[in-house]
C-alpha cells in the first residue's frame, strides 16, 4: 500500500514535473545567453490560452490538432518573448522590470484573461486533450509501467529534449558561442558573434517552451482554461534554472522533486489525513525559498554555472 | 551600420524629461493598446472614451477613483523605497494582505474599548508591523544570504494569500466571522472604529489617502534630506563603493525593505479600516494592487510625490475597469492597459540615458 503511494507521487511527479521542465529549460537557454526573463508566468499563460482557443478551433485528426495547438502556443509565447528580447537587447532596458512587465501585461490578469474573454476560451471544454498513453502496451506492468510506459508524448518529448538541449549547449559549436555571449559579450562581439542575433533568438527560443508548458495545463492538466491556472509556476521555472545550476538534465531532475511536492499535496488532500490542504498547497512555495536560500549561500562567491553577464545590457563601446 | 538612427548617450539629462517621459509612456501605451483592440474587432476609441467617463467625468466617478488609487498610492511608495536602493521587492501584494492582517486583529481586539483616533492609529501600526517583518524577513535573506528577492518575495505572495483563504475560509480563525454560513466571511469591526472620510466638493477622500499623502511626503524628505537617503544613493550606485566609505550596507538593506513592506502593510490597514472593514480575504487578491503599485512607481519614476498623481491616473483606469465590465468590456482590458504603459515606462527611460540621433547627419559631422 506504502509503496503503492509512492509509486502513484512518482509518476504523478513526472506529470506535474513537465511543464515546469519545459519553462525551466526555456530559462536556461534564455539566462545562457545573458539575459534574465521574468516574464515567463506571462509567457506560459499566453501559450496556454491559445493552445486551448487553437484546440477548438483546428479541424482535422486529433494527431494534427494537438500538434497544431502546441504550434501556435509556441509561436504566440515566442512573440512575447520578442517584445522582452526587443527591450532588453535592443532599447538595453532594464532586464528585471522589463521582464516583470511583460508578466503584468500578459499575466493572470492581463491579455491572457482579455484575450481568453473576447475568444470565449473558458465557455468550452477542450475536447481533444493529451491524453497519457500506453507504449508498447506496457503501461499495466508493476512499478515501471506508471513510471516509464504512461506519460503524455509531451513527457516523452521533454527527455529527448534535455539529451539534445546537453548536447547543444556543451557539444556544438553554437552552444559554445551561445555560452561565451553569456558570459563574456565583449570577447563573443570582438570574435565576430552577433550579440544581438544569440540574445533575440534564445529569447525567444525560451519563450516558446515557456508557451509549451503552458500549453501542458491548459490541454492536459486541467484540460480547460482558466484564468491564471500556471498559479506561479513560471516564478518556480525561473527559481528551478537557478536551483540546476543553468544545466538541463540537473534542470530536469529539479523540476521532477517540485512535481513531486506537488503530487504529494494532492495524494494527501484526496485522502484526508488531517493536514489542512492550505498547508500542503504551501509546500512548494516555501521550499522554492528555501532551496534559493541554500543555493545562493553556499555558492555565493563560486556562482557555480550562472552567466558572468546574466542580467547586464551589451553596450558597445563607441566613441 | 544599416540602422538609419543610433541611440548616443546623454552627457547630462534635462528636467523636463521627469514629466515628458511619463506622459510619453501613457500616450505610447494608449496607441499600442487601440492596436489590441483593434485587432480583437473592438473600437478603440468608443473603449477610451467610457474609460475616461467612468474613471473621471461621470457623476461620482471621482469617489470610486480615489478609493481605488489609495491602495495604489500605499503600494507604489512600497515599489518605490525599496526600488530606489535597487531591492526589487515586489512582494508589496502580500505585505498588504499581512498589514490587513495585522490591522484586523488590533481592530478587532480593541472593538470600541479605546477612543477611534487611537484605535485608527493602533491599526495603521499594526499593518505596518507586520508588512514590514514580512517584507524584512526577504531584506534579511538578501543582505545575509545574497538570495535573489525578486523570487522570494514573490513566493511569499503566494503565502500570504493561502494564509487568507485559511483564514477565512478553511479555518475557525479570530478572523472569521461565526455568524456567516453558507459563504465565509471576516468578522466586521465595530461601526464607530470605520476610519473617516472627507467630503471635498462632493467627493469623498479617504483618510488612508490622506495618510498615503503623509507617508508620502515622509518618504520624499527622507530621500532628499535624511543621512539614509545619501546612504541608499550610494549603495544603488555602487555598492563596493558603499562598504569601502563604511556604509552598513546589510543593515540598510533589511532597513528599507522593512519601510517598503511597512508602506504596504499601511495599504492593507486602510482596506480594513477605510473600505472592506473586515479581513477581505477573497476581494484583497481579486485586484492585485501590489503588482500595479510596480506600474506605478515606475511611471512615477521612483518620485514619492509623483507617485501620488499616478496612483489615481492608475485607478481611474481600475476603477473604469470595474464599472464597464461586461461583454462589451472584457476583464483583462486593464491589466493588459497596465503592462503596456509598464513597457512604454521601461522604454521610455532609454530617453533619459540616450538621445536618438539620425545616421545621415552623422556621418558628415
Amino acid at each position: 500500500m506504502n509503496s503503492n503511494l509512492l509509486i502513484i507521487i512518482a509518476a504523478q511527479a513526472i506529470f506535474y514535473g513537465t511543464p515546469l521542465f519545459f519553462a525551466a529549460l526555456g530559462g536556461v537557454f534564455t539566462e545562457r545567453s545573458g539575459v534574465l526573463n521574468l516574464g515567463v508566468e506571462g509567457m506560459m499563460l499566453v501559450g496556454g490560452v491559445s493552445a486551448a482557443w487553437s484546440s477548438q478551433h483546428i479541424e482535422g485528426p486529433a494527431w494534427f490538432t494537438v500538434l497544431g495547438s502546441l504550434l501556435v502556443a509556441m509561436f504566440a509565447a515566442s512573440l512575447v518573448a520578442a517584445v522582452h528580447a526587443f527591450l532588453c537587447v535592443t532599447l538595453k532596458a532594464n532586464q528585471t522590470v522589463a521582464g516583470l512587465s511583460i508578466t503584468i501585461f500578459a499575466g493572470a490578469v492581463g491579455l491572457s484573461s482579455y484575450l481568453a474573454n473576447v475568444w470565449h476560451v473558458a465557455e468550452r471544454q477542450v475536447d481533444r486533450p493529451i491524453r497519457k498513453l500506453d507504449v508498447l502496451g506496457m503501461a499495466d506492468t508493476p512499478i515501471a509501467g506508471p513510471l516509464l510506459f504512461n506519460h503524455t508524448i509531451l513527457t516523452y518529448v521533454s527527455w529527448v529534449m534535455c539529451a539534445v538541449a546537453t548536447w547543444y549547449l556543451f557539444r556544438t559549436k553554437i552552444g559554445l558561442q551561445l555560452r561565451a555571449v553569456g558570459e563574456s559579450p565583449q570577447t563573443a562581439d570582438a570574435i565576430g558573434i552577433s550579440v544581438v542575433k544569440y540574445r533575440y533568438l534564445h529569447t525567444m527560443l525560451g519563450g516558446s517552451l515557456a508557451g509549451l508548458g503552458g500549453a501542458f495545463y491548459s490541454l492536459a492538466i486541467v484540460p480547460t482554461w482558466v484564468d491564471g491556472m500556471t498559479k506561479g509556476a513560471g516564478w518556480i521555472a525561473i527559481a528551478l534554472v537557478i536551483f540546476g545550476f543553468w544545466r538541463p538534465d540537473l534542470t530536469l531532475l529539479g523540476a521532477y522533486l517540485f512535481g513531486a511536492l506537488q503530487a504529494l499535496g494532492i495524494q494527501l488532500k484526496s485522502r484526508s489525513v488531517g493536514i489542512p490542504g492550505d498547508l500542503l498547497d504551501a509546500i512548494p512555495f516555501v521550499m522554492t525559498i528555501i532551496v534559493l536560500v541554500l543555493v545562493s549561500t553556499r555558492f555565493a562567491h563560486k556562482r557555480i554555472g550562472a552567466p558572468a553577464s546574466l542580467g547586464v545590457p551589451y553596450e558597445r563601446e563607441e566613441r | 551600420m544599416k540602422s538609419p538612427v543610433r541611440l548616443e548617450r546623454r552627457l547630462h539629462q534635462p528636467k523636463q524629461l521627469n514629466w515628458a517621459i511619463p506622459l510619453v509612456s501613457l500616450l505610447g501605451a494608449l496607441v499600442v493598446g487601440a492596436l489590441v483592440l483593434l485587432a480583437t474587432g473592438k473600437n478603440p476609441i468608443d473603449v477610451y472614451w467610457r474609460m475616461l467617463d467612468r474613471g473621471f467625468l461621470s457623476e461620482r466617478a471621482l469617489t470610486g477613483t480615489l478609493r481605488t488609487a489609495t491602495p495604489l498610492a500605499f503600494t507604489g511608495l512600497c515599489a518605490t523605497a525599496a526600488f530606489r536602493l535597487g531591492v526589487i521587492n515586489i512582494g508589496g501584494e502580500g505585505q498588504l494582505y499581512m498589514g490587513a492582517v495585522g490591522a484586523s486583529l488590533v481592530g478587532l481586539q480593541m472593538g470600541g474599548t479605546a477612543p477611534v483616533g487611537v484605535t485608527i492609529v493602533v491599526m495603521v501600526l499594526a499593518g505596518m508591523l507586520f508588512g514590514a517583518m514580512y517584507a524584512g524577513f526577504v531584506g534579511m535573506l538578501r543582505a545575509q544570504f545574497n538570495t535573489s528577492e525578486i523570487i522570494t518575495s514573490l513566493m511569499m505572495n503566494y503565502l500570504a494569500g493561502i494564509l487568507l483563504n485559511y483564514l477565512i475560509f478553511n479555518s475557525t480563525s479570530y478572523w472569521r466571522d461565526p455568524r456567516s454560513f453558507g459563504f465565509p466571511s471576516g468578522k466586521p469591526l465595530e461601526k464607530r472604529d470605520f476610519w473617516p472620510a472627507y467630503d471635498v466638493l462632493g467627493i469623498s477622500i479617504p483618510f488612508g489617502l490622506v495618510l498615503a499623502a503623509l507617508f508620502a511626503f515622509v518618504l520624499w524628505v527622507i530621500y532628499k534630506r535624511s543621512r539614509l537617503g545619501f546612504e541608499v544613493e550610494v549603495i544603488a550606485d555602487s555598492p563596493r563603493a558603499a562598504r569601502y566609505v563604511g556604509i552598513r550596507t546589510k543593515w540598510t538593506i533589511i532597513a528599507v525593505t522593512a519601510m517598503s513592506g511597512a508602506l504596504a502593510g499601511a495599504g492593507g490597514a486602510s482596506q480594513v479600516g477605510d473600505f472592506a472593514h473586515y479581513l477581505d480575504a477573497k476581494g484583497l487578491q481579486l485586484n492585485g494592487f501590489g503588482y500595479t503599485g510596480i506600474v506605478v512607481a515606475a511611471l512615477a519614476r521612483l518620485n514619492p510625490i509623483g507617485a501620488l498623481f499616478v496612483a489615481v491616473l492608475l485607478g481611474g483606469l481600475t476603477n473604469a475597469g470595474y464599472s464597464l465590465q461586461g461583454p462589451d468590456f472584457p476583464s483583462g482590458l486593464v491589466g493588459t492597459l497596465q503592462g503596456l504603459i509598464l513597457f512604454c515606462a521601461v522604454a521610455g527611460e532609454i530617453l533619459t540615458k540616450y538621445r536618438i540621433r539620425s545616421n545621415a547627419s552623422a556621418v558628415t559631422a
